[in-house]
This record gives C-alpha cells, structure tokens and sequence, in this order.
C-alpha cells in the first residue's frame, strides 16, 4: 500500500459521535489532512467547526476556495458548497446543483479527491441513511485509493456502508470503536 | 457508474481548441470544477471517446452553444444568504440613496433571481425610480430567462422565507402573479433591469457603478483570473462604491484589498481610495 496523503471522511445522519471520538482520540503529532463531508441540516453549520475544535489538539478549519491542504489539519466542508480538490492539492468550493440531494456531497468530494490523490487517498464512509458517497467509493477504489466503511453492524443507521458494501468491494470494515485506531495506523504506514 | 473519463490534458486541449475557434476562454478556471462539467455532458451526451466529442465542439457551433450553457453554473436563488440581503437593506442603501442616481451591476447573474431581489429591496426603499440595475452573464440563455421574470412556484415558501429573513415586512406574494407551476414577477420590477451577455474573462468594463455584485461566480476561476476581475471591478467602481461577494469568497488576496474596507462581518466591502 502506498502511503496516504489524504484521508476523506464522509458521513451522514449518526456519523457525528463516530467522527468526534476519532477526533478526540488522535494525537497532536497526527501527519494526514483529514476533510470531513457531513450531511448536515442548515442550523448546525455555523457551529460545526467550533464543536470540532473543542474535541481535538490539531488545529480545524473550514475549507477555503484555493487554499492548499496543510499536513495536520483537520478540514471541514462548509455549509452549502462543494468540496473538490485540484491537482496542485488545493482546494476549490463549487456552488452548482446538488448531488443525492446534498451540498456538500460525498460522491462529489470523493470523486475529486480521488482524481487528484489516487492510490494516496483514504476514503471512509460513516454511518447514513442515504446512498451519497457509495459511487464515490467505487470511483475511489478504480483510482487505486483505500475504501473503508464503518461497520454497519456499529452504524447507528446502517444503510450507508450497506449499500457500499453491495456496491463495492471494501478494502476494511471498521468497527465504529476501531475507527481511531485504524485511521493512525494509516498514518504510520 | 460510468468511467469514461475526460483526462487533464485532455481538457486543455480542448480549451484551447475553445478560444481559438470561438474566442471564449476558459483556460483560467478552476479546474477540478470544469473537468466535472466537462465529464459530465460528455456522459449526458454519450460520446464514444474524447476525439469526438473535440470534433463536435470545434464543427458545430450550435453544440458550443450548449457548452456554455452546461459548463457554467447557474444555481442561484432569490435573497440567497438573507444576513447578507439585511446589511444591505439596513447599511448600505441608506447611503445609496443620498446619490441622484444609482447604478448597480451584477456581474454573473444567471437567471436573475438576484437582480429581483435587488429591485425588491430598492423598491421597498423608495429608490428603484432613480435606480438602474444591469444584470450580465455569460451564458445567453441564461440572460433570456432573466429577462422574462418567470421563476419556478415551487421555489417561492423558500424565497418567502429568506424575504422575511432579509427584514422584508410586506407579503412576499404580492410580487409575483401565480399561474400553475410558474410565478411571474410585476413589471414595475423590471422597468430598471438591463440584461446583457457579459463575459468576465474578455469584455471591458461598460459603465461606472456605485454597487457591483458578484456572488459564487469567482470561486470558479482561477487566482490570476480572479485577479484581473478584482481590477476590472475596481475599475467599474466609483470612489466610495460597494462590491459584494458570494459568502466564501473573499478580496483578501487581490491585488485591490488595500483600497477596500470590509462593512460587518457580510462579503461587502467598500472602496476607500481610487488607483493610485
């Protein structure tokens, strides 16, 4: 496996405690910029980037359009934009239609990042109940990147890994509680 | 799930191909934006590989018409970001209105959804009479529909909403006439309203402003180009005139900041200082 540059972390509804006990558990010295694509309905966002910095030491940050990917950072896609990655690995925001309904969508990013990442990226879809990020996975895998899936079994609503799981073949299903740890061994590999 | 994929140079390729026909430049967008669009109608349109989808593009300008109309983005709506619409109701057409005549560009307007909105705003005001409101983009269908003041039923509770949000007092239905599926905006909305195609890239400045906005079009270029629309911008400016921004985007790397200063915390800065 070639080493991650970039790990991409899509979730839905439940995927809120899973991503704030990996952000509680990783260490300061953690190498890997981390974005974070979360479905979320329009009263939350302003706070989401204030509620993540409260649970971790590395620094967070809302996605800038053009701004390049710090190693270390923890990135958060704002609200009702687009997060696509350019080759140079910077960032560009893009308003245009929804995707699954959603903006930001998983699919979108996921696509993207892998476009520019390749076999260096790391895609993790969470708990959902809604199949947005399951194609993004499959463009991932046929980049050459990691596609993960917190298990269903520990999902608080299932359907999202589940119907990754159809889909595609999934290189690690993660157990919520594992999730921490297996995102730092990525970091060391 | 389609695999079919328009590679990078590729794209350049046919970019380049783009202005050398037909004069239109697109080489300075953000490019993982473009290649999705491109991706996209290349799949839409089921082209059996990339070779012909460069010969229709450069043979059939009816086809690059369609291009134009799909790589560019056209999702907007009315009183998009109601905080931002408020500061303008509350702190900036107060000083609007101390000139004889007011003068307000929005540059990459699209269907015009904001362009209303503005004349709504000007209105409740008492201002819209001395006003004129020039909405360009550069896709002419785009421009059309504009013009005609016909959105869909089905987005006004939402418009309703961000009208209210916005600091709108009056019943938001009142400004449209309903009919089936449509609602069509009162005419004396549109009497200030000028629709032109406008492109960014290439077109000069045609006009003095005292407020130009232009909301979620820049995140779509690249720094360079954004640059050489700041400057555009600043020239289409007048001194004390107000430029307005989509809500991530920001005048903090342009070569114009130093004569701008932000109003609140909105995306709406004003000119202090002319060029030197």
């Amino acid at each position: 496996m070639k080493p991650a540059k970039l790990i991409v972390i899509g979730g839905s509804a439940g995927s809120l405690q899973v991503i704030l006990n990996f952000l509680a558990a990783i260490p300061r010295t953690f190498p890997l910029p981390v974005l974070i694509v979360l479905h979320r309905n329009n009263v939350l966002e302003s706070t989401l980037e204030e509620l993540f910095s409260s649970r971790t030491l590395l620094p967070v940050k809302e996605v800038e359009e053009k701004e390049p990917i710090l190693p270390g950072t923890i990135y958060v896609c704002p609200a009702d934009y687009h997060v696509l990655l350019e080759k140079d690995h910077s960032f560009s925001l893009d308003y245009s239609e929804r995707v699954n309904y959603s903006r930001p969508s998983i699919d979108v990013t996921f696509r993207s990042a892998a476009d520019s990442f390749g076999s260096a990226l790391v895609a993790l879809l969470l708990s959902g109940g809604n199949a947005d990020g399951v194609e993004g996975l499959e463009y991932v895998k046929a980049r050459g990147g990691v596609v993960v899936v917190q298990d269903p079994a520990t999902a608080d609503v299932p359907f999202m890994p589940q119907q990754a799981m159809l889909k595609n073949e999934i290189d690690y299903i993660v157990p919520a509680e594992e999730i921490p740890a297996f995102l730092q061994g990525l970091a060391r590999s | 799930m389609d695999f079919s994929v328009i590679q990078y140079e590729e794209m350049e390729i046919l970019l380049n191909d783009l202005f050398t026909r037909y004069g239109y430049d697109f080489t300075e967008y953000s490019k993982a934006s473009m290649q999705r669009r491109i991706q996209r109608l290349f799949i839409v349109d089921k082209f059996p590989s990339f070779a012909e989808f460069r010969h229709r593009l450069q043979n059939d300008p009816q086809y690059f018409r369609r291009f134009v109309e799909e790589i560019t983005v056209n999702v907007t709506e009315m009183l998009r970001d109601p905080a931002f619409y408020r500061t303008l109701r509350t702190s900036i057409l107060p000083i609007l209105a101390t000139y004889p005549f007011i003068r307000i560009w929005n540059a990459g307007c699209s269907t015009g959804e904001e362009v209303y909105s503005m004349a709504i705003l000007l209105k409740e005001a008492g201002l819209l009479h001395k006003s004129l409101l020039y909405g360009t983009d550069i896709n002419p269908l785009v421009i059309e529909k504009a013009r005609k003041g016909i959105f869909p039923i089905s987005q006004m509770q939402k418009y309703s909403e961000n009208y209210i949000q916005s600091g709108g007092v009056k019943d938001f239905s009142s400004y449209y006439t309903a009919n089936y599926h449509l609602a069509k905006f009162e005419s004396s909305l549109m009497e200030k309203m000028i629709f032109s195609t406008h492109n960014l890239v290439s077109d000069f400045s045609f006009n003095e402003f005292q407020l130009i906005l232009c909301r979620n079009v820049l995140i779509y270029f690249e720094r360079e180009l954004q640059s050489k629309v700041f400057n555009l911008f600043d020239y289409s400016l007048e001194n004390f005139g107000y430029l307005a921004l989509g809500s991530k985007e920001s005048l903090r790397f342009s070569p114009i900041a130093d004569r701008y200063r932000q109003i609140g915390k909105e995306k709406i800065w004003r000119k202090v200082h002319e060029a030197g």
